[in-house]
């Protein structure tokens, strides 16, 4: 940009070019707020502090992929309507100009590198494990449900959506058929770094929750490991992205995280079951709302408890 | 002027007048023309069966509990197995290297035919059997492959998926696999030996050498592939352990296999139609190819980096090496960008004709330009967790897939349709096919993106209705079904052009390369004459000796050659 | 064929350099292996290229200022019209289905490709059709 040749350097930059700092403005801003105010392009913001590191990464990485793609695209829009054939005169037939060739070789190398950066510092930050968790859950995919295993603690959930006992619908409501529920539920607390064991039985299965912007495969004769830390507390459908057979677009669950103090009050309670057949529990739970309380439905199915 | 020669190819004897007729000509035929057509053919085959089989998904998904199809669980996932599988395997793949490949390559250098004719003959049979092969699927008493086009162990092994159709859906993929990479030593040999006098390496088609390229990927990425299924198959009839934790063996194995294939091969089906983006933009500007070498080079180089990549699909399992696949999938962007940087510089100050060839080239740009960048955000290994196995993916393939197999595929097609006939195409038709194209392309995909950051998976026949997801898949089939009509377009198009031909002469749009100094059809044995070779657009030079490609060693108006030699007599006498 | 060879090499030590380091960055073996087959797949023939390019003389298609006049002749043996790689290929088609529908589609489909290679090596040979 020139300098302004009146004025205050300031108060005559904004009046002279307002619609280039209004861009940069924009541009700037969500890098300078820290990304909390950023709009998700159509992602989610996320319900974990792994989430929300995924979150700064896509909305920044949109970001560039926008700047890239607004600059080629109205390349190549100028030059298809610009230079639209107008007569039979054959134009001039350069073929090489090696300062631009270089630069723009060179430019989206550097640009690579700084997403790569960024992608290895969350990158990090995503698949950190703490080292004392303070809930540690072995989940086993099967074909076509889930196995939440509580380790130490002698509690274990198992259930597959089209055959739940205890099916929980989309807001904890009763739901029916099978295929609007939510499956087995994940059991978690709020707040706190949970830590997953991943397994397969069989094939490979995908454990995906959405709002946690997150996924990992469930493979047989691999063990997975990962930290979730859930900070609002509420109820998150997830189901099988890894293609496993038959009944892979119903094999739903759902995690529920749940104050630490209401958490312990569910453990104890799972504890304390007998082995006997399933029965159902309702625990009251809190969706991420302030004040009002809503009652959440927690699903509990076989119950077994864990040798 | 130029100097024409003869070039002679050993005939056997006069097989013009004694040769086998009909059926049996055809089945004889080792003609690279021949032969290219034949792929053409067959490819487009499984390309509208394949395309069917994309309409009935996109109509189950009309609704979260199977649409207006109501398809089983079992039927819809051998549609989605089959509809990739024919795509990618005996589409995609085939139409470029066999079919425009066969026959335009060896025309392009200068050549009488392929290096090898009766091997690109085997090949040929080698791809229609597996063709049949993997069609055969259908029939069996199990029905299709039903594992998805990558058929992951251990869901591909035998407890988990018994019967016919994935022994078929494997050796299918055996046999085209041979036959591709007997198309490769081809085509690389062809190109290493058979270039007319003058036409070095840098002075090759960017078809030629995207195929050349393309030639040696295939020769890195196909054994891996026959090798991953040929343990497969052991592991499911041999009592084998490969892919099965049960005796000791590695599931993770199978996707390193098959993905060191599945990698390479996505550009094993990108760089050719890059190349034909190339040879058409050049001709419908007419100008040269902006910064042809850098052409090269990125080509090489997102070939070889594509061959670095092949556990960015793997980002989610825990068990690869998350940076260094991250660093080489962001940095294919960059030749690509390259390329995308010279088609524009190719484009500036030209004077572009907008026929139907260079509007289908238009509608790649902009289609690869979202989908690559698309790409690079699933380069990034948190983001990839985000999305991965869901609608962004797939929207993500689509996009770069449909943008180089069908815009730039068609265009080709549009492009050479004369040389293969004699014929024209009708430009009105043409146009039709690609607006519809077009409008429908981004209709189906641009849902899909949202679908799958709202966490829709891939590969599922059901949905649950209460997440609002319908709407969007609503818009994306009817997108799907805008594309079905458009290709009616292009049928009758080539109908009419059939019924109430149009001659095309040599070279209806004024091309570069030396296809275009060949009659259309050309004749037996390609080439009556060759002209002079001085450049990477020999056709162009022939007919427009004043405007020749601006060297820094020219005095700017092109006008006069750098000299090469002197009085060698290398460009004849001089009339 | 300097450039063929060059390019040849190229991949070899392209993906050498790429192979030591995802080696000594991950020591993962499957990946290792199939990068370091393909440093193979450049250095065999490159090699061959590179050695035969320096000992020979420039061919025409070599040589920028080459006329066309230099072309002139026999350039090769295309074999115009076969039946041999029909029959191969019906023969390896049955021989695969063979694996699937029974062992006795063996018997036929080996038959045909013995008689394929036959026949192709008699007409390679006498340089006949058929």
């Amino acid at each position: 940009m020139n300098a302004p040749t009146t004025g205050s350097t300031g108060a005559a930059a904004l009046k002279r070019y307002p619609r280039r700092l209004a861009l940069a403005a924009a541009v700037a801003l969500p890098f300078v707020l820290g990304g909390c105010q950023l709009p998700t392009f159509w992602g989610y913001r996320g319900s974990t502090a792994q989430a929300h590191d995924e979150f700064r990464l896509w909305s920044g990485t949109f970001i560039a992929a926008i700047v890239v793609g607004v600059i080629t695209g109205f390349l190549i829009i100028w030059s298809i309507v610009r230079y639209r054939r107008r007569s039979d005169d054959v134009p001039r037939q350069f073929q090489y100009h090696f300062g631009l060739e270089v630069a723009y070789t060179v430019i989206p190398v550097i640009i690579v590198l700084i997403l790569f950066g960024f992608t290895v510092v969350t990158e990090n930050a995503v698949d950190d494990v703490a080292p004392h968790p303070a809930v540690s859950v072995d989940v086993n995919a099967f074909q076509w449900g889930w196995q939440f295993t509580y380790a130490g603690k002698g509690v274990s959930i198992e259930g597959e959506t089209l055959n739940d006992p205890d099916p929980v619908g989309l807001n904890g409501a009763a739901c029916a058929p099978a295929d609007h529920c939510l499956g087995p539920g994940l059991v978690v607390p709020a707040g706190k770094t949970v830590r997953i064991y991943l397994r397969s039985k069989d094939t490979i299965h995908g454990f995906y929750v959405p709002q946690f912007n997150f996924s990992r495969y469930a493979q047989p004769g691999v063990l997975n490991k990962f930290d979730l830390t859930v900070q609002h507390s509420g109820i998150y459908r997830a189901q099988c992205t890894q293609f496993c057979g038959l009944y892979h677009s119903e094999m739903f669950f759902h995690v529920v995280a749940l104050p630490p103090s209401q958490f312990q009050a569910w453990l104890s309670t799972e504890q304390s079951a007998t082995t006997a057949a399933a029965r159902s529990s309702s625990v009251s739970g809190q969706a991420a709302t302030g004040a009002t309380a809503a009652t959440g439905h927690i699903s509990t199915s076989t119950r077994k408890a864990a040798a | 002027m130029t100097v024409l020669a003869e070039r002679h190819a050993v005939h056997e004897h006069a097989e013009h007048h004694e040769g086998p007729t009909g059926l049996l000509k055809w089945m004889t035929s080792t003609d690279h023309k021949v032969i290219g057509m034949n792929y053409m053919y067959t490819s487009l085959v499984m390309f509208f069966l394949a395309g069917l089989m994309a309409l009935a998904i996109r109509l189950q998904l009309t609704s979260g509990t199977g649409g207006v199809l109501g398809l089983s669980n079992q039927q819809f996932d051998e549609l989605f197995t089959m509809h990739g599988s024919l795509m990618l395997y005996l589409f995609a793949g085939p139409f470029a290297f066999g079919g425009l490949a066969n026959f335009i390559v060896p025309l392009q250098v200068g050549a009488p035919d392929m290096a090898f004719p009766r091997l690109n003959a085997l090949s040929y049979w080698l791809y229609l059997s597996g063709s049949i092969t993997m069609v055969l699927g259908f029939l069996s008493a199990g029905g299709a492959a039903a594992f998805g086009w990558v058929g992951y162990a251990p869901l591909s092994e035998a407890t988990f998926s018994p019967g016919a159709g994935p022994d078929l859906w494997i050796l299918a993929i055996a046999l085209t696999g041979f036959s591709a990479i007997f198309t490769a030593v081809n085509l690389v040999t062809t190109i290493f030996y058979l270039r007319s006098p003058g036409l070095t390496m840098f002075r090759l088609p960017l078809f030629t050498w995207a195929m050349l390229v393309t030639a040696i990927l295939i020769l890195i990425a196909f054994p891996i592939l026959t090798a991953a299924m040929v343990m497969l198959f052991s592991d499911r009839h041999f009592q084998t352990h490969i892919y099965t934790v049960v005796g000791g063996g590695v599931p993770v194995l199978y996707q390193n296999l098959f993905w060191f294939f599945g990698h390479p091969e996505v550009y094993i089906l990108a760089l050719p139609y890059f190349g034909i983006v190339s040879e058409i933009i050049p001709v419908f500007s007419r100008k040269p190819m902006f910064g042809y070498k850098g052409m090269v080079f990125a080509t090489m180089a997102i070939a070889a980096l594509s061959t670095g990549v092949w556990a960015h699909h793997m980002f989610t399992t825990g068990t690869v090496l998350l940076p260094f696949f991250s660093l080489l999938s962001l940095l294919i962007a960059v030749p690509t960008g390259i390329k995308f940087f010279n088609w524009i510089g190719t484009m500036w100050r030209g004077q572009i004709s907008f026929k139907v060839p260079m509007l289908f080239c238009v509608g790649f740009l902009f289609a690869f330009l979202m989908g690559g960048l698309t790409g690079v955000m699933l380069a990034s290994p948190p983001i990839d967790f985000a999305t991965h196995d869901t609608y962004f993916v797939v929207a993500h393939f689509h996009q770069v897939l449909v943008g180089t197999a069908v815009f730039a595929g068609f265009a080709g097609f549009y492009y050479w349709y004369p040389k293969f006939t004699g014929r024209m195409l009708r430009e009105g038709l043409g146009q039709w096919h690609f607006w519809l194209m077009f409008v429908g392309f981004w209709v189906t995909f641009m849902p899909q993106y949202k679908l799958g950051l709202e966490g829709m998976p891939r590969r599922v026949a059901t949905y649950v209705p209460g997440l609002d997801w319908q709407n969007l898949n609503i818009v994306s089939t009817v997108g799907a079904f805008v594309i079905a009509i458009s290709f009616v377009f292009l049928l009758v198009n080539v109908w009419v052009s059939w019924r109430k031909p149009v001659p095309a002469g040599d070279n209806p749009w004024d091309g570069h390369t030396l296809e275009w100094f060949a009659s259309s059809p050309p004749s037996h044995h390609n080439f009556e004459r060759l002209p002079s070779v001085r450049s990477e657009r020999p056709v162009w030079d022939f007919h427009h000796p004043d405007d020749l490609v601006i060297t820094h060693s020219t005095n700017g108006n092109g006008k006069h050659r750098h000299p090469v030699t002197v009085g060698s007599g290398s460009d004849g006498g001089h009339e | 064929m300097r450039i063929e060879a060059l390019f040849l090499i190229g991949i070899a030590i392209f993906f050498g350099i790429v192979g030591a380091v995802y080696w000594f960055w991950s020591y993962e073996q499957g990946g290792t292996v199939m990068l370091a087959g393909t440093t193979l797949l450049g250095l065999l023939p490159g090699s061959y290229y590179l050695w035969w390019s320096r000992r020979m003389k420039p061919r025409p298609e070599d040589r920028t200022d080459a006329s066309i006049e230099e072309g002139h002749g026999v350039i090769g043996s295309f074999p115009n019209s076969s039946i041999w790689p029909f029959v191969l290929g019906m023969g390896l088609f049955l021989v695969v289905l063979s694996l699937v529908f029974g062992l006795w589609l063996l018997a036929p489909g080996a038959a045909l490709v013995v008689s394929a290679l036959i026949g192709v090596t008699v007409e390679s040979r006498r340089g006949g059709t058929i």
